[in-house]
């Protein structure tokens, strides 16, 4: 074997070797929170690759515990109703924003990246009020209401850009049938938005399941919150004994749909990303 | 980005369309028609963020200069900039007087730098390797992607589990390796907690980072890598001849995505080391003077001050890459 050959052979090795150590990085931490996960309480803390024995009863405990399945419950309700709201309003704004010329659109597409930027925690007390105001402290609407300044700003910018892809030619035929601008969106865009709609509203989806700043803040008893606070919370009697089985095993279950998500639908998660940041 | 050169632009073929001073009246009429629904279509939206946006906002300025507190927003008076600054009895009070603030100010960008610094790193290297062609690719992009969609309350558990000091698998393998002899107080201690806070971090956010930059690299064009190749320019030096230049705008906005993000971290370092001092951020800060200690007025001055920091780092970044974001540009 000559220099050269081995310098390529080294070459795929290395190659290779690195991808190994990316999926391990990536994967590894939620692999080991199943493995915990599936543990008899008696194993927990043997520290082991494969558990040499397990069942299901970390998934029976917190599955029996009325306020996760309600934390769920409440969980799905939240995040459809704010990907619903996030595209109705999008789908309308973009139209105005990616397929109209008129003055003062750039001022408000300025405005919509800086809400974007905006600190959750700058508005915390001013949303605090607006909510008390609107007597939906402690009830998930609250958290629908609140979490359009972050899904809000996103879906609207994403779906201009792939608003303005469309070609010209499409609506001016609209136009010159005397198409009103309604029924152009209904008829003409909204049937070839469907995949950037799906894209946003998976994000949106994503973003509002994760949320946790706002959930633990605007809700107070067990029955109104959401998971991720529910998880944050889940706790034993001090700090030095939490419960670390029935926590793998909550932190499992609410990240198991979000695991099939990006696996089915990870070109759209992709183009989707990236249309928000690249174009913008 | 004048609006106006856009105008003409656009109308230009509908213009030259318009023969007849009928149709072209018939034309500005449509456009009229056109830019007053706009404005109804916009207005839903403006209206929600208004709502819970931009009023909260101005609130929250206001009340930073009151003495609100959470159990009776509406008895609040205006005390001036007595929660900023205030001298009195020989002492200085208010945010900017408070140690633990500006503890957590250091705290929020030493994090945000760091963090952004090596995301930025091995993103780069994990867009190169999915850039390549191998069996599985699909796979592993996949794998991926997976750190980016666990909440962040979830990877702050499963990471604080793995970094558990008695039981953590991490200090058992540092251990049996034989790098560190006792068992580290990962999220306890006050020299590795903000480690532990910028691993979870790192681990979390390198996919998305990885992912833009891929976006960039797979739009460069493929003929100056093969004539690279052909002069037998080694592939280190195309990268940094090459590469880095070209996917530098990229790289910028993802660089300014993060780090708007990181100025206002607060789900992992609450939930994996609640309110130390040592790894307190400013949201961490300003949210437990608003809600634990009830004290809106004060915690309010922390956020408009937080909220000014972001503003002027995002104002520096825009007038600095003016020339990257190009609004409305098509």
């Amino acid at each position: 074997m000559n220099s050269r050959q081995f310098a390529k052979i080294a070459k795929r090795v290395g190659f290779w070797a690195l991808i190994a150590v990316i999926m391990v990085y990536a994967v590894f931490p939620f692999y080991y929170a199943v493995i915990t996960s599936v543990k008899p309480s008696s194993d927990l803390f043997r520290v082991e690759l494969w558990p040499s024995t397990w069942n299901l009863d970390n998934y029976a405990q917190i599955f029996s515990q009325s306020s996760f399945v309600r934390a769920i419950f409440n969980s799905i309700i939240v995040a459809f109703s704010v990907v619903f709201i996030a595209l109705l309003l999008g789908i309308t704004a973009s139209y105005a924003l990616g397929r109209v010329r008129f003055r003062g659109r750039s001022t408000v597409l300025l405005v919509i990246l800086g809400v974007s930027m905006f600190p959750q925690v700058a508005v915390l007390s001013g949303l605090f009020e607006v909510i008390r105001a609107l007597n939906l402290y402690n009830n998930p609407a609250g958290l629908i209401l609140s979490y359009t300044i972050f899904t809000l700003p996103f879906t609207v910018w994403v779906l201009t850009t792939f608003m303005k892809q469309l070609p010209m030619e499409l609506e001016e035929a609209a136009i010159m049938d005397g198409a009103t601008p309604w029924v152009t969106i209904t008829k003409v865009f909204l049937p070839l938005m469907w995949p950037a709609m799906a894209t946003t509203g998976l994000l949106a989806f994503i973003a509002a399941w994760n949320e946790f700043l706002f959930a633990l803040t605007f809700t107070l008893t067990d029955t109104q919150r959401t998971v991720p606070v529910a998880i944050a919370l889940l706790s034993g009697g001090s700090a030095y004994e939490l419960p670390w089985g029935p926590i793998m095993a909550a932190s499992v279950v609410v990240t198991v749909p979000l695991v099939i998500l990006v696996i089915i639908f990870q070109r759209r998660i992709v183009s989707g990303l990236t249309a928000g940041a690249v174009k913008g | 980005m004048s609006s106006s050169s856009h105008h003409s632009h656009q109308n230009a073929p509908l213009g030259a369309r318009s023969a007849t001073p009928a149709r072209r009246q018939r034309g500005t009429k449509v456009r009229r028609q056109r830019v007053k629904a706009a404005w109804l279509f916009l207005a839903p939206m403006l209206i929600a963020l208004t709502l819970v946006a931009g009023w909260p906002l101005l609130r929250t300025f206001f009340l930073s200069f009151t003495d609100a507190s959470l159990s009776d927003l509406g008895a609040a008076n205006l005390i001036g900039f007595e929660n900023y600054l205030v001298y009195d009895n020989g002492r200085w009070f208010g945010v900017l007087a408070d140690p633990v603030w500006w503890q957590s100010v250091w705290n929020t960008v030493y994090f945000s730098v760091v963090s952004v610094s090596l995301e930025v790193v091995f993103g780069v290297i994990v867009a190169l390797i999915l850039n390549a062609e191998f069996k599985g690719r699909v796979i592993v992009r996949a794998a991926v992607l997976i750190p980016w969609a666990i909440p962040t309350i979830v990877s702050a558990q499963m990471w604080a589990w793995m970094l558990n000091d008695q039981f953590g698998i991490i200090n058992h393998l540092l251990m049996v390796v034989g790098i560190i002899d006792n068992p580290i107080a990962w999220t306890a201690s006050a020299t590795y907690s903000m480690w532990a806070v910028i691993m979870v971090d790192v681990w979390k956010t390198i996919p998305f980072v990885a992912l833009l930059v891929l976006a960039a690299l797979q739009m460069l064009p493929k003929d100056c890598y093969e004539a690279a190749e052909v002069d037998g320019i080694h592939p280190v030096r195309v990268f940094f001849k090459v590469t880095l230049p070209l996917i530098t705008p990229a790289l910028m906005v993802a660089v300014i995505f993060r780090l708007l993000d990181a100025l206002r971290v607060f789900d992992v370092i609450y939930v994996l080391t609640s309110n130390s001092t040592s790894t307190m951020s400013m949201s961490v800060y300003a949210r437990q003077q608003l809600v634990e200690f009830q004290d809106v007025g004060y915690g309010s001055a922390a956020s408009t001050l937080l909220f000014l920091i972001i503003a002027l780092a995002t104002v520096a970044y825009l007038y600095i890459g003016r020339k990257q974001i190009q609004l409305g540009g098509d």
